[in-house]
Formats: C-alpha cells, structure tokens, sequence
C-alpha cells in the first residue's frame, strides 16, 4: 500500500529544512520591522524598550497624513476603476466564442505583469509631461491614471477565473426569462460575479497603496503617497517611525486580504 | 393559415462551422406542433433534438428554414422577445434568488406589476405543491424540489410553449415516474403546448400526444404513440421504440419467403423483392405443437409477468417471443418448438 501511494514531495531528504528556511527567509525581516515599531529608542536596529511612541509620532506627522490620505484617494479611485474596466474586458473574453487575436488580447490586458515596471514608468513619465505641459493640469489625476492601468491585470484574473467557473445555462435561462442583455447582466451575471468582483477590487486596492515605481516617477512636487514619503524618508536619519507606517500598512494588507478569502470562499 | 397550429418549423437546418469541420446538427426538419399538444422529440443523443429545441427557444439561429409561432416568424427572435419557456435538463436555477424569486423572474422582467407577480407566484408553487419552500434557496432543496421549481418558474409566464429539455434525465427512477405523472397533469391544467425532449421512448411513449423520432439530423416519423410503436416507418424507429425482431425475406406475390424458406402471409402494400419484417416479441406465440415456424430454444429470461424466449430458427437467425409467464406452460432451453407470428402485426420495411 505505502510503496503505491502517489508521489508525496514532504518525504524528499531535506524537506523540512528547507520549508523552515524559507518561512525563516521570509518572515524574519517583517517579524524585525514590526517588532522595531514598538522600539522606545530612536534606532531602527538597537532595542530602546518597548513603546508605542513611534506610531504616535507617525499618527501626528502632518507629511505622513497628508500622503496616507493621498495614497486612499488614489488607490480607491485606481481600484473602483480598473475593476469596472478589468470586468468588462473580462465579459468581452469570456462571454463569446473563440476569436482570432484572442492570445493577443490576453497579452495586451495582462501586460502590465509582463512589462517591467521601470519601462512603464519611464514611459508614463514622458507621456505625462507633455500631458501635463498641453493641459496645465498637474493634479492626482496622473496618479489615479497610471494607478489604474496598472491594477487592471490584478482586478481582471480573479474576475475572469470567477466568470470562466459560471455555468452560461444562467444567462441563458435569464434570456428564457424575457430578461434583456442589460437586465440578464444586472440581476444574474453581475450578482453571481460579486465575489470576483470585490476580490479584484481588493487586491487592485492593495497593489495600487503598495506602488513605489511608478508613483514616484509620475508624481508631482507636494504628491508623495505612503510608499514614497517613505522612500524620501531613507535620505534622512532612519527611525522607527517609518516601521510604524510599514506595521499600519502591513495589518491592513493583512486584513484586507483576510477578507479577500473569506469572500471567495463562502460563495463557493 | 391554420390557427391550430403552435409551433410551425419549415424546413429547418443547422450546421455549425464551415468548411471541412462543418456539421449538420440539423438536415432539413419540418414539423407541426399543434395547440395544446404534448409534444415530444425522440432521439438518441446526438440526432438534432436538442437543437432543435434550442432554435425554438431561440439559443441558436437556423443556418436555414424558418420557425413560426402561431403563425409568426420568429426564427431571428432573440429569446427574449419569445412567449416561450423552457426547463433546462440541469434546471438552471439562479442561485442566488429564493424560490418565489425565481418563480417570479420572468414574470418582473417582462415589467408586470408587484401585485400580479405575487398572485402568480402563488398559483404556480400551489400548482406544483411547493407553497411551503417560496422563501428557500435553490441549493436547499432536494433534486425533484428543484425540478418542480424550474417547471414553476418557466410555467409562471403562462408561455404559449413550454420546451423542456431532458428535465427528468437526472432523477432516480421512481421520481421520474411520478414526474412523468405530474407533467402530464401540468399540462392539461395549464392547457400549454408541451414540447418534450427525451431520448427515453417508454417515457415518450406514456406522455406523450404525438412524438416525432429523429436520428442524424432528420425527422424520421411523426405519429401518435400507437402509430409509432405499431406502424414504424423504419428499421430505425422500430428498432429505437421497443424490442424488435428483424427477418429479412423477400416478396413471392402476396406472401414474403423469409431466410428459414417458409412463407409468411404478411400484409403487403406494393413492396416488391428485399424486405423486412420487423415483428415485436409480443406477436410471437411459442406453442409445443408444430407451427408455421419452428426452432429451437436457446434463452429464457424470467422477467416477473412476462419471460423472455430466444428462439433459433431454422436457418440459424434469432427471434425473441414474449410469453405471458402464465399462459402456456413453460419451456426450457433446448426445446424445440413451433412459432406462429401473428402476420397481420407484421411491420414490413423496404431494405
């Protein structure tokens, strides 16, 4: 019976040692990071007791709310965007037969996955400009923009494979129902979708609040977001203050994430 | 123009793909569904009856002829402008609506007012005895619940045609009897025309009012239960509808010399040279004492009221009688014995 059983990958010599060293590898920076959030000295690296005061520091510093509110502005924006875009594109490739460029397509919608990231903001970076000098706008709308774009791939994947798993006897039988093409989106498609929806939408959320690259090439004097404030931060003398905002920002991926899974999982 | 008629599918086609991959769903199926009727679309998988259904639902477009309801043509009607429902074989419930709110979808989406939608509910889950489950969902109720619900909710908006795609196929054997019991009744309540896809003939043949038998893409006949079973227009429904024996023999005048070098005095209508003779189990007798026929048993299967003898004929080929277990005494295997064929019963088909 034991010399039968299928192929199992925990029985390889070493398994266990390289399973916990790579948890170790990957966990240990970010178990340090928020442990030195709650450092009482002013080191980045050298124990000074515990203490909450660097989040308070961060909760009072003006720079920091002002780009923690720029960051939820943006990223709310670049999320409700690039979902309802990421949903259509997902209805235009999966609600049809097969069609000639449909790799292609997949490609062009994806390619902000596949492009490295630099190329794009570089690229944004000179487009904007001459935006910027043909219009006289220089606002957050370049941020939610590029934000956007890029979210598109994350928020389309989940709602996408949401759709691809949906039995089309549904719509069909809306169809049946006298329900028009809009009516049959709006009470069957689009209800029965919800669950990818709102997972695409979170993890567009999260994926524009975390962008350094593209942000800080594409921004603005006086438009630093989260990330980037804090990037500014390392040109200075490093504190426990930019461990604070890194453990804030940890705890909300976290929790947003665990809602991501419960989401997607109860519908199933 | 003939008002009695609902469904009026003239020369009907549907090929999908082009070029070599092409494939004929449909040949050329014209048919005449009349008001009222129990319908039924008989076929093994894959003969067109499905498609066919699907393009008087409207879900595919015939690559040619044209589908009238009630005189119009609704061949490019999308479904939704169609008063026709259907009962889809997986039922297709929306699982994220209750029970009434599925019964009253079709109803709301056709803009009928909260009040009528309501009255409506209410008459069709009485009608299908499911007044006690409106507020549950789908997936809290058992298969046949779930059937009754589909039947409810394509009945609520009192469709001119009801289509109902292989809807019993999934329930255990029992619950389609009863199943098959309660359309029927649905169906003379209600007064709509049923149209029926089954590829189960004892199925077809208990419900429905006329049946049309198709295989590969065409409409091979179209009658009554009894035409069918007793008149079969081919090898092909005779075979398909019930047991059949087939002999082949040819004509000599008025009488048909079949393989064993006997004459059978079977009912001719101008066939001339090669035939068959399809004969049912049931219109062979089995007798101790020589007959027309003779041979010898081979097989005998004991099935409760009836048993089952296989029977070798002279020049070797089989032919299965049905005897009454009580009738005569019974045979074993080995027993040689004389076979009659009631020749007036006698079906026969040009080869």
């Amino acid at each position: 019976m034991g010399k039968t059983r299928a192929f199992d990958v925990t029985t390889l010599p070493g398994f266990t040692f390289i399973a916990i060293l790579a948890f170790v590898l990957l966990y240990a920076p970010i178990i340090t990071l928020v442990i030195y959030s709650f450092n009482g000295g002013n080191s980045v690296n050298q124990w000074g007791g515990f203490s909450l005061e660097w989040y308070a520091v961060a909760a009072q510093n003006e720079a920091v709310q002002d780009a923690t509110a720029r960051s939820l502005i943006i990223a709310v924006w670049a999320s409700v965007i690039s979902t309802a875009v990421a949903t259509m594109a997902a209805l235009g490739t999966t609600r049809r037969g097969k069609f000639t460029g449909q790799t292609v397509i997949y490609v062009i919608i994806n390619q902000p996955l596949m492009v490295p990231e630099i190329v794009t903001a570089v690229a944004l970076l000179i487009f904007f400009s001459s935006v910027k000098v043909a219009t006289g706008y220089s606002g957050l709308g370049y941020l939610i923009l590029a934000h956007s774009a890029f979210c598109i791939p994350f928020a389309y994947l989940p709602i996408k494979a949401r759709l691809e798993g949906m039995d089309t006897t549904m719509e069909t039988a809306a169809a049946d129902l006298y329900a028009t093409p809009w009516q049959t989106f709006r009470y069957v498609t689009l209800p029965l979708l919800l669950p990818g929806v709102i997972a695409g939408a979170m993890l567009a959320f999260i994926i524009s609040l975390d962008n350094v690259i593209i942000t800080e090439f594409v921004k603005s004097a006086g438009q630093d977001t989260l990330p980037t404030y804090m990037l500014g931060q390392l040109r200075r003398a490093l504190t426990p203050e930019v461990n604070a905002i890194s453990t804030a920002l940890l705890a909300l991926t976290i929790l947003i994430l665990t809602v991501f899974v419960f989401v997607t999982k109860k519908r199933d | 123009m003939n008002t009695d008629i609902a469904i009026d599918a003239r020369h009907v086609g549907k090929i999908y793909g082009t070029g070599a991959s092409a494939v004929t769903a449909l040949g050329d199926v014209s048919i005449s569904i009349k008001k009222g009727e129990f319908f039924t679309l008989l076929g093994p998988s894959g003969c067109g009856k499905t498609t066919l259904l699907r393009c008087i639902a409207g879900f595919e477009t015939p690559t040619k002829g044209s589908i009238h309801l009630s005189g119009t043509d609704i061949t490019y009607d999308p479904p939704y402008q169609r008063p026709v429902n259907t009962v889809f074989q997986s039922y297709a419930l929306f699982p994220h609506l209750t029970v009434a709110q599925n019964v009253a979808f079709g109803l709301k989406m056709r803009g009928a007012s909260s009040a009528d939608v309501a009255r409506a509910v209410d008459r069709v889950l009485a009608l299908v005895k499911l007044e006690d489950f409106a507020n549950r969902l789908p997936q809290q109720l058992s298969g046949g619940q779930q059937q009754r619900v589909a039947l409810a909710r394509a009945l609520a908006p009192e469709p001119q045609v009801l289509l109902l795609d292989e809807p019993l196929s999934a329930l255990d054997l029992k619950l389609r009897k009863e199943m098959q019991s309660e359309l029927k009744r649905l169906q003379s309540e209600t007064g709509i025309t049923f149209i029926f896809v089954t590829h189960d003939q004892e199925e077809a043949l208990t419900m429905s009012d006329r049946i049309g038998v198709m295989s590969a893409g065409a409409l091979l006949q179209v009658g009554t239960p009894h035409d069918i079973y007793d008149r079969p227009a081919t090898r092909f429904v005779a075979d398909f509808i019930g047991e059949t024996n087939f002999l082949n023999g040819t004509v000599e005048g008025d009488q048909v010399r079949i393989g064993t070098g006997d004459l059978l005095a079977v009912p001719l209508d101008g066939e001339t040279g090669a035939v068959t003779l399809a004969i049912r189990p049931e219109q062979v007798s089995v007798t101790s004492a020589p007959a027309e026929l003779s041979g010898k048993i081979i097989d005998a299967t004991y099935m409760g009221t009836d048993t089952h003898y296989t029977i070798e004929l002279k020049d070797g080929s089989p032919l299965v009688a049905r005897i009454q277990s009580n009738s005569t005494g019974a045979f074993g295997v080995g027993d040689a014995v004389g076979v009659a064929i009631d020749a007036r019963a006698v079906q026969v088909l040009k080869s």
